[in-house]
């Protein structure tokens, strides 16, 4: 079971609200799916993001995908550790592997996103 | 055994042959400033038959078709007739200058302007161009034939492009290098473009659509007709994807199926080489209206009947390629549509689809078939079904090399998890389909009974395993030198 104390959205992210901040990442599933991570490109602090519209690219030795951004706002912090050490997205994808930190326009976005228990659901249909 | 570098065989003072300084030579070092000027020039040295021995070495470490079997999805990787060789080296062609005057040249113009009616017959359309330089090029020409044909009518509302899902990458890096955004449209269970979808993103913004057909799932989309006649009622023009015609050559023409404009990669369907990017030749054939818009010059005839290269045509979108795009290989693919003549033509499409599917057939047992239906000259596999003993796709096609056999295409389309893309073509034998089926099954067993020797193969190479995440993660991009220094430079 993925962690219930975040949403999650149909392309494999996850974005979890910190004192007003919304931390973002990709689940478990995404980071198995796609193999050992190899580079991810990460917005700049300060560029906005929004809701479903890619905000950056994850690639493994497999494929390249776009990341979606589970909700719209301005990039306050990224995770500037995953140049040197992609593999952390695919050890510890809910944690140390987060992605990006959105101050968020509306942090009750996050309510239109799948609950864990809808995410995992989602996962075993497709 | 791993071979060594030139540059480590050498030895001081080995030379191949000896010349003679030429007589009259001046000697210029005196004019050039010393800065430039150097003491030593450490090239290695050997003999001829040494080198020879090198080359010759290296070239057995590689795999090609003319070595073992290459199923590789989507690439249509048949064997090419070795007379395209000569025909393309005969010294009217190869030693023809792009400045020579039309008239010097009629023969090479006849060769481009039979090769272009003879794929506008195959394919059911009226206008061709010849020039881009292989599938991706071509891929830009047909979508700025579009775009001039919306332009030339005022129309500016229309910015998205319509993309099935299963698309090859490059259709998508194409709608966006023509200014478009892209609008992705679901594949439905049976493996279709998502009709319902279609109709529902289908508008008066829609530049058009881009479609493969038969799609990368190798299966044949059944309702080409509406899905034709919904772009064109919504006012926009459908572009094919011609990377599988040799599915349908001889047997549907697309210019029949509501096609506007499509492309054909001559190193596919037509035998010419795969080349490492190039050179190759992307033919762009399309409808009579978009005729206009073909980029310059294109093969004309004169009344008197000569044939010349005409420039004057203002509404092309321009040049696309320096002179006339490769002609060796537009004289190597007339040759192979030459020897084939019409009932062989006919023949390849039936050939490459009966291939597939006896292997399809073959391997529905053992192997997932996501989509379980006749399919085109290619169909998809899966491997979760071996994912289960920790063997994935990955190690099933590594595990092939073992066995002289090119991996398929693998992780594509990105829509079936663990795909295997496996495109036989009309080029092997039953034989040769039996062995690589047997090796399969194999293969399949070995994943239940000994995983880790998969998850480590191949074996039987000069190099094993190689580290494909290190290599990404941390390139190295020069070999470490003999002598020990270790030069290197990081991405």
């Amino acid at each position: 079971m993925d962690p219930t104390d975040r949403r999650y959205t149909k392309e494999h992210e996850w974005v979890k609200i910190e004192q007003e901040l919304a931390l973002i990442g990709i689940t478990d599933f995404a980071q198995d799916q796609l193999g050992d991570v190899v580079y991810v490109e990460l917005p700049n602090v300060g560029d906005r993001v929004e809701m479903m519209k890619p905000f950056g690219v994850i690639e493994s030795v497999k494929t390249a995908s776009d990341l979606y951004a589970p909700v719209s706002g301005e990039v306050i912090e990224v995770n500037r550790s995953l140049v040197d050490e992609p593999q952390v997205v695919n050890d510890a994808p809910y944690e140390r592997g987060w992605l990006i930190k959105v101050k968020p326009d509306d942090a009750a976005q996050v309510e239109e996103l799948m609950t864990a228990e809808q995410y995992a659901e989602n996962v075993g249909e497709s | 055994m791993v071979e060594p570098l030139l540059s480590e065989l050498s030895r001081a003072g080995r030379v191949g042959q000896r010349f003679a300084a030429p007589e009259g030579c001046l000697d210029a070092t005196g004019d050039l400033p010393a800065g430039l000027l150097r003491d030593t020039l450490p090239l290695p040295e050997l003999g001829e038959l040494d080198v020879v021995r090198h080359f010759t070495h290296l070239s057995t470490m590689n795999h090609s078709i003319d070595a073992g079997f290459y199923p590789l999805g989507s690439c249509t990787m048949k064997y090419n007739p070795k007379v395209n060789e000569d025909v393309a080296r005969l010294p009217g062609f190869a030693q023809l200058h792009p400045y020579q005057p039309d008239e010097s040249v009629q023969g090479a113009l006849q060769v481009m302007a039979e090769l272009g009616d003879l794929l506008a017959a195959i394919t059911g359309f009226e206008a061709v161009t010849l020039q881009p330089a292989a599938g991706a090029q071509a891929e830009l020409c047909g979508m700025l034939l579009i775009r001039a044909f919306h332009r030339a009518r005022g129309d500016k509302r229309r910015t998205k492009v319509l993309i099935p899902d299963s698309a090859h990458g490059t259709n998508p890096a194409t709608a966006a290098m023509c200014g478009y955004s892209t609008v992705s449209i679901p594949t439905d269970r049976r493996g279709n473009v998502d009709l319902a979808r279609l109709r529902d993103e289908a508008d008066d913004e829609t530049v058009g659509l881009m479609l493969t057909n038969p799609n990368t799932l190798g299966l044949f989309e059944q309702e080409i007709f509406e899905v034709a006649e919904t772009i064109h009622k919504a006012g926009g023009l459908v572009y094919g994807d011609g990377a599988n015609l040799n599915a349908i050559i001889g047997a549907v023409k697309p210019g029949q199926l509501g096609f506007d404009v499509l492309h054909i990669n001559t190193h596919k369907t037509f035998s010419t080489p795969h080349g490492g990017g190039g050179p190759g030749c992307g033919p762009v054939v399309a409808r009579d209206f978009l005729e206009p818009f073909l980029p310059r010059p294109v093969v004309a005839r004169r009344p008197t009947g000569e044939l010349f290269l005409d420039w004057d045509r203002p509404q092309s979108i321009g040049e696309l390629k320096g002179f006339w795009g490769h002609f060796g290989v537009m004289a190597r693919a007339l040759t192979y549509l030459a020897l084939q003549g019409d009932q062989g033509i006919r023949d390849i499409s039936g050939a490459a689809v009966l291939n597939a599917n006896y292997l399809r057939a073959r391997l529905a047992d053992v192997y997932d078939i996501p989509f379980d239906r006749t399919c085109m000259h290619e169909f998809v596999a899966s491997g979760r079904r071996q994912r289960q003993h920790g063997v994935r796709t990955l190690d099933i096609a590594k595990r092939l090399i073992d066995f002289d056999i090119h991996p398929p295409t693998v992780y594509f389309p990105l829509i079936v998890e663990e795909a295997i893309m496996i495109e036989p073509t009309e080029a092997e034998n039953k034989d040769t389909l039996d062995r690589f089926a047997d090796v399969m099954l194999q293969i399949a067993r070995e994943a239940e009974e000994a995983p880790e020797m998969i998850r480590a193969a191949p074996h039987a190479r000069t190099v094993g395993r190689l580290d494909e995440v290190a290599a990404a993660r941390k390139p190295m991009l020069r070999w470490p030198r003999s002598d020990g220094e270790h030069l290197e430079a990081r991405a």
